[in-house]
């Protein structure tokens, strides 16, 4: 009946000798969301439902121009107490994220802007009030100067010599340029297929249904600024704050209470995080501001613009010799801390070949500054524009060699036996078969079935089409590869703490954070598998830098592989203690005793875990003299062996049907193949999967800042800025295979950020599929109907 | 995003709600169901010193009928048209239009009045009701009315024939004879979002009647006499170079994509409607 696992093996469970059966609510268990009691029925505590006396209520003064010199502001005398500016932060130093890598510039950014604007939505002052009406009245009255600057709306035009410059101080517009300079020799010279193509994604905003919030007062007993904010991050923003306000770490608790949805949004420091903490130390009152969704349309248009351009080598069976690419990434005026503007191109430029067996490889990254709102990570980071770029032009080739586009991808991926393989960029893939996931993927489409209706569909002028995305996305990756991003901040070893309560309950305390993805509950069952207790007896908390161990937080798909494994690591440690205290207690030796359904046992005796928690809390008094005196309380640090991230995997298969005369384009079937590793809670996954791909559908057909050519943005309310609803999505199919990752505790791999990879593929390949008879090759995001229609009409028209 | 200071009167009778919009220097908005005043106070871009709700005014929520008409209040909801618990003047049309609007969140409050006032070009009363001939009436601040017909109610995009001291009290409909016929199609983005292209058929023999009209161009619906003509007459889908000829003439300057959604609208709801049949 040995339950705890007295070494830790790397291999399945289910091989683990000794090894019983479930735990009811362990590793594996599709378990229920803790949260969702609170979180569905309304009673959550979002920043927003905070109660506060004597609670102000912030409103932004924010820049109406794309770019210029801030001459002055003007504030009207009777609100002089009410409206801060630069002036009056004056202490408050500038972000100004450092990064070594080689010729990196460095931008800074005021947390209220400062002689200059850069994009339209920069925070100018902040204004308090009982009320955000009254504050954003307040707002209305206050007037900025502002000498107009020819602004830089696209990148194209950012990188040219002769462009105005962003930063006064730099020589260009380039945050930074990389090159990986592969040897092309070979390709160019066996080549029997050379595509070129250009790609572009849209600029998007993340959309959590709560957006940025935050609250800070001055707490005089603990002589602290409290911040409560909307965070993925509670422990880096401390860090960021106690920087940036020149306050002692000591000084500063960040509480994350409940966060509606974070998507990288809300993994980096705020600006006005900043602003509302040293308004509310300054005032010494608790001030909030709560972003509205205008203003995240508006200065949250942050993330996802690629440009590409793009030669790909290949035989004459399609085999992929060599790519040459130059992606340009539309960075905006800023950098993010920590994760500067530089993380999205240097993902990007790694990860262009993907989950393909690619020998020859050349690519030039582009940042470029804009006067856009500063580029921050979202779901995927980088690799929704690299898959989409290099799924099309797997299906470009194909269609110039003439061969079905799904054997053209499996035969260029990474095959199983190759594993662990290292690719052409370095990366180390640690596990998985990525051939099988389209085959997979081909057999529940039903391919030769779906080619003969589509030749029968073409008859009677309807046009369906097929799509592959296929995928590999590096998850948890550590100290190493962050550090070799030139980062001024390196994630390195999680930690956790579990402890056993006076009640014999079990309490689990995390610095990483729940903002929506399930981690409450997965950590959760991670505890419930070592100590073989039931998940209604754990309580989880998070997010509050005052309660938790540190942690760099919930970003790069880590929460399960690195908080996981913390937790693991420490119940594992708190299983054997407590075995330890129940020897005492049933006089027997500690490896006599085992752990079942929350008591421990030896032999044919037993005693709970409220006895033991009793014994040590309460009684010690029962207790041997040389017991253990490191108590019921573990706190303990974890990474994986590896610092190079585990690789997830999927293919994602679409089935459309474009509509010719409208350009509508609706799904007939989506299946999705994914190996994630070890599945914690399958529930909890399919939901992750499912809302990844609902994002990626987004990106995909949807979502698009659009900008005039003074850089104002076009899409300010959801009325223009289009997110895909329940209707428009597709009923999704979903398969899975777990291939242990040898390197992370359980085999885990993350899986967060997946599934908002692959669907502008897929999609896109499906459209092209279904619109090839008409000659029309769409390359560009989103694949709106109007888009779509105009290249039809385009194909049609005479000349 | 929240609204400038303004005061919320709900008036009891609709001659109260006149009187407050008679003699006043104050910028009065009326509030039917907010389903675009709403967004648009919170924009800032509504900036009233005061609001007249009229949602509750049991005058605008009335439903009376006479042997050739039904006239509806504009305070009735677009749920209810949906979910058919009022009189139909026509087969159907009236729950299928409704159920097209937005989503049910907003038909649950937003009313068929409150729709022709905002006059959006791509709202779809404003195209549905040109296409069956309704006409509304408007009750001035002295308690006066006046009836328009729907072809002259819209003078270009959120701007109609109501002063700002009037207001929309009903719309009035004719009554159609069993055998008449309708089709409305309209191309949308998503499900809920507004027309990137609307087009209606209505037609009846007996009352030898038969309107095509356009929607969601940049003003106010496009009636073309020639093609609801030409569609009675031959009972057939007209051919994209009809549509084509005829839309240049009546919309020189819509851009080829709007006009070719238009023609394919108009060609989908006329088969729509001739399956009808």
């Amino acid at each position: 009946m040995l339950h705890v696992f007295e070494v830790y093996v790397k291999t399945d469970k289910q091989n683990l000798p000794g090894w019983s059966g479930e735990v009811k609510t362990g590793i594996g268990a599709c378990v229920t969301r803790k949260e969702d009691a609170r979180l569905l029925s309304g009673h959550a505590k979002f920043v927003g439902d905070l109660k506060f006396p004597r609670l102000l209520e912030a409103a932004y003064v924010r820049s109406p121009l794309a770019h210029g010199h801030l001459k002055s502001v003007t504030i009207p005398e009777e609100y002089k107490n009410k409206v801060f500016t630069a002036w009056d932060l004056a202490e408050v130093l500038p972000i100004r994220p450092e990064s070594t890598l080689p010729g990196y510039k460095a931008s800074e950014q005021y947390p209220l802007a400062k002689d200059k604007v850069r994009f339209v939505g920069e925070c100018i002052a902040i204004c308090v009030a009982p009320t955000r009406a009254e504050a954003e009245d307040i707002a209305e009255q206050v007037v900025v100067d502002i000498d107009p600057l020819p602004p830089l709306v696209n990148a194209s035009d950012a990188k040219s010599h002769d462009a105005p410059r962003l930063h006064e101080d730099w020589d260009d517009n380039l945050f930074l340029t990389t090159a990986f300079d592969g040897d092309l020799a070979f390709a160019e010279k066996n080549a029997t297929v050379v595509i070129e193509r250009e790609y572009k994604t849209a600029r998007q905003c993340m959309n959590p249904l709560e957006g940025k919030g935050t609250l800070s007062y001055w707490d005089e007993k603990a002589g602290q600024l409290v911040v409560y904010t909307s965070t993925q991050v509670p422990h880096l923003i401390r860090t960021g704050i106690a920087q940036h306000l020149q306050m002692d770490q000591g000084q500063v608790r960040v509480i994350a209470p409940d966060v509606g949805g974070g998507f990288g949004y809300k993994c980096v420091l705020q600006p006005e995080e900043l602003s509302v903490s040293w308004v509310a130390r300054k005032l010494k009152r608790p001030v909030r501001w709560v972003e509205d969704r205008r203003e995240h349309l508006v200065a949250g248009a942050n993330t996802r613009q690629h440009h590409y351009t793009l030669k790909a080598y290949a035989d004459d069976r399609g085999k992929l010799l060599g790519i040459d690419a130059e992606i340009t990434v539309d960075v905006g005026a800023y950098s993010v801390w920590p994760f500067t503007a530089c993380l999205e191109a240097a993902q990007a430029g790694g990860n262009l070949p993907g989950p393909y067996a690619l020998e020859g490889y050349r690519c030039k990254t582009y940042s470029v500054a804009t006067n856009k709102p500063g580029f921050t990570p979202y779901r995927g980071v980088a690799r929704p524009g690299v898959c989409f770029a290099m799924e099309l032009t797997i299906d470009a080739i194909a269609r110039a060699v003439d061969r079905e586009p799904a054997d053209v991808r499996r035969e260029n991926l990474v095959p199983g036996s190759a594993m662990p393989y290292t690719n052409v960029t370095g990366k180390f893939y640690d596990s998985g078969d990525y051939q099988r996931s389209v085959s997979e993927a081909t057999q529940a489409i039903g391919l030769e079935a779906f080619r003969e209706r589509q030749k029968e569909a073409r008859v009677h002028g309807r046009f369906l089409g097929l799509g592959f995305g296929t995928f590999t996305e590096q998850s948890a990756h550590g100290t190493k590869v962050f550090a070799s991003w030139g980062l001024p901040l390196v994630p390195g070893y999680e930690q956790a703490m579990v402890k056993l309560t006076p009640s014999g309950s079990v309490e689990i305390r995390s610095g990483n954070h729940s903002f929506g993805q399930g981690l409450e509950t997965a950590i959760g069952q991670v505890a419930s598998e070592w100590l073989t207790v039931d998940i209604s007896k754990i309580s989880v908390l998070m997010g509050d830098t005052g309660m938790t161990p540190y942690s760099t937080g919930a970003y790069a798909s880590r929460g399960m592989v690195m908080a996981g494994g913390a937790v693991s690591k420490a119940a594992e440690e708190l299983a054997t203690r407590i075995k330890i205290h129940a020897s005492h207690l049933l006089q027997c030796k500690a490896e006599d005793v085992i752990l079942k359904d929350g008591e421990a046992w030896s032999g044919v005796a037993s005693v709970d875990f409220a006895d033991i928690a009793r014994a040590w809390y309460l009684r010690p008094d029962q207790l041997d003299e040389e017991v253990d005196t490191a108590g019921l309380e573990v706190t303990q640090g974890y990474k994986p062996d590896i610092d190079t991230g585990v690789f997830t995997y999927a293919t994602h298969a679409a089935v459309v049907e474009v509509d010719p005369d409208t350009g509508q384009v609706s799904f007939e079937d989506y299946y999705v193949f994914e190996d994630c590793g070890r599945r914690v809670n399958p529930l909890i996954l399919e939901g992750q999967t499912y809302g990844g791909a609902a994002q990626g559908i987004g990106t995909a057909l949807f979502e698009e800042v659009l900008y005039d050519p003074s850089g104002q943005p076009l899409t300010s309310t959801l009325a223009d800025y289009v997110l895909p609803g329940a209707a428009e999505l597709p009923h999704f199919r979903l398969e899975h295979t777990e291939t242990l990752s040898p390197y992370t505790r359980h085999g885990i791999k993350g899986v967060g950020e997946g599934a908002a990879i692959a669907p502008s593929g897929a999609v896109l390949n499906a459209i092209n599929d279904a619109l090839e008879p008409l000659g029309v090759e769409i390359n560009e995001l989103p694949a709106t109907p109007h888009k779509i229609l105009s290249a039809i009409m385009v194909a049609n028209s005479p000349e | 995003m929240k609204p400038v200071d303004f005061q919320f009167t709900q008036p009891a009778t609709l001659a109260e709600a006149t009187q407050m919009l008679r003699d006043t220097n104050e910028e009065i908005k009326i509030m039917s169901g907010g389903q675009s005043l709403g967004p648009m106070l919170n924009l800032r871009l509504a900036r009233p010193e005061k609001i007249v709700s009229v949602s509750g005014l049991s005058e605008l929520r009335e439903v009376n009928q006479g042997e050739d008409f039904i006239e509806f209040g504009a305070a009735l909801r677009h749920a209810e048209f949906e979910d058919g618990a009022l009189l139909e003047p026509i087969s159907g049309m009236m729950r299928h239009v409704a159920s097209g609007i937005a989503y049910r969140a907003v038909r649950n409050r937003g009313t068929i009045g409150g729709s022709l006032c905002h006059a959006d070009p791509a709202a779809d009363w404003i195209t549905a009701l040109t296409a069956l001939g309704a006409s509304v009436r408007i009750v001035s601040a002295q308690g006066d009315t006046r009836d328009i017909d729907m072809t002259r109610f819209m003078h270009g995009a959120y701007r109609t024939e109501v002063n700002s001291d009037e207001i929309l009290k009903s719309v009035i409909l004719p009554r159609y004879s069993s055998s008449a016929v309708w089709g409305y199609y309209k191309t949308c983005r998503k499900v809920g979002e507004f027309a990137d292209a609307i087009a209606a058929w209505v037609a009846d023999r007996e009352k030898r009647y038969s309107r095509v009209v356009f929607g969601s161009t940049a003003g106010a619906p496009i009636v073309s006499v020639l093609l609801g003509r030409q569609i009675a007459v031959t009972g057939e889908v007209p051919s994209n170079e009809v549509i084509k000829a005829e839309l240049a003439r009546l919309a020189p300057d819509l851009d080829p994509v709007k006009q070719h959604l238009l023609i394919v609208s108009l060609q989908r709801c006329t088969k729509q409607a001739l399956n009808h049949d």
